[in-house]
């Protein structure tokens, strides 16, 4: 357990260095997760320990955006002048990016859903 | 009156210790995690949305600035890295189906990409939004440290845009389900490709909880629509104005 999480920092630190060395435009935990995808490939399994480690952020993963979240304290005063762009726009554009993104996988990848 | 003294004194001590905002974030979250399933797990009730209404309302009461708040709160935030990271698990385990519909993954996000983007800049157009508005919306859909950059570049206002990010993810989690209900969409792996590109991190939460292969493709869309609109965003933003 201990090792495995070692191991994910490890990559988070690998992927913000080459994010940064490198000037990329993706961030630093997502190249990490490349990274641990990679070594998974290599390996051929998921160690006990990683899975438990992996399982135990995840179920955790919501709460993780509250200190973000709460940042909106921050900002009542331009969320209120700009109230219907930003609330409009955030409606419709999650709405409608939800559909056409469902609807797109699933017409292209039909007959193959259930194998 | 020593006693009230005193408890001044450990108010005012425990109140500038990372100790308090941290337990009041997990106390907040336990709270928001609680009426979620007394409510039948009503996606109306939101537990992250929940904890952050509950989380501002005690910093306003006590006058506590988000600075403060943040000196506690970081230890959680951190976490988010190396739950990025740990989502290669899933990712792996979900690896055959994800290479058999390897096209059907790269169109539907690029379509997807490019939706999120022209919609939310369409809609905030129309109604007005100024160029700042529009700058700091316009990526809102990808993880946040992504998002900030290019609003950044824009010329948004970055804080504001994460604010926007983790709304957008709320939003997604919340009523996504119902979207892809209405739209006859059940295959899970859709599903998932769907909320995850929407809405991130808080929509791949979310997807993990139901499902594991709706939660590794939720994964995959996050760190896939990262890619494509920091690449994408500031071409087509050189395009429209």
């Amino acid at each position: 357990m201990l090792g495995s999480l070692t191991l994910i920092f490890l990559c988070q630190l690998v992927g913000e260095l080459v994010a940064g060395a490198l000037a990329l435009p993706v961030p630093g935990p997502v190249l990490g997760m490349v990274l641990l995808f990679v070594i998974l490939m290599l390996r051929r399994a998921v160690p006990e320990g990683l899975g438990q480690a992996a399982g135990g952020l995840q179920k955790a993963m919501s709460l993780l955006f509250v200190p973000a979240g709460t940042g909106v304290m921050l900002h009542f005063r331009l969320l209120g002048e700009a109230a219907l762009p930003l609330g409009l726009g955030l409606l419709v554009s999650t709405v409608v990016t939800i559909a056409v993104t469902g609807l797109l996988m699933a017409w292209l990848s039909r007959g193959k859903a259930d194998g | 009156m020593d006693d009230l003294g005193n408890l001044q004194e450990t108010w005012v001590y425990l109140s500038a210790s990372p100790l308090f905002h941290l337990t009041l974030t997990l106390l907040a979250f336990q709270a928001a995690s609680w009426l979620f399933e007394k409510g039948g797990r009503n996606p109306l009730l939101n537990p992250v949305l929940g904890a952050v209404v509950l989380v501002v309302a005690v910093l306003l009461v006590t006058g506590t600035d988000y600075a403060t708040y943040f000196e506690g709160a970081q230890f959680v935030h951190f976490l988010l890295g190396p739950a990025t990271v740990s989502l290669a698990v899933p990712l792996y385990r979900q690896w055959r189906l994800v290479r058999r519909s390897a096209l059907a993954i790269t169109v539907s996000l690029l379509c997807g990409s490019l939706t999120a983007i022209l919609t939310a800049l369409g809609v905030a157009w129309l109604t007005g939004g100024s160029a700042e508005v529009l700058a700091s919306l316009a990526p809102k859909s990808v993880t946040a440290p992504v998002a900030m950059a290019i609003a950044e570049e824009l010329g948004g206002v970055p804080s504001l845009t994460a604010v926007l990010v983790i709304v957008t993810g709320i939003l997604g989690a919340m009523i996504g389900p119902m979207v892809l209900n209405i739209a006859g969409v059940r295959d899970w792996s859709a599903r998932g490709l769907a909320i995850g590109t929407a809405s991130h991190g808080i929509g791949t939460a979310r997807a993990l909880q139901v499902n594991e292969t709706a939660g590794a493709f939720a994964g995959l869309a996050m760190g896939l629509n990262a890619l494509a609109t920091a690449l994408l965003l500031p071409i087509l933003w050189g395009l429209l104005f």
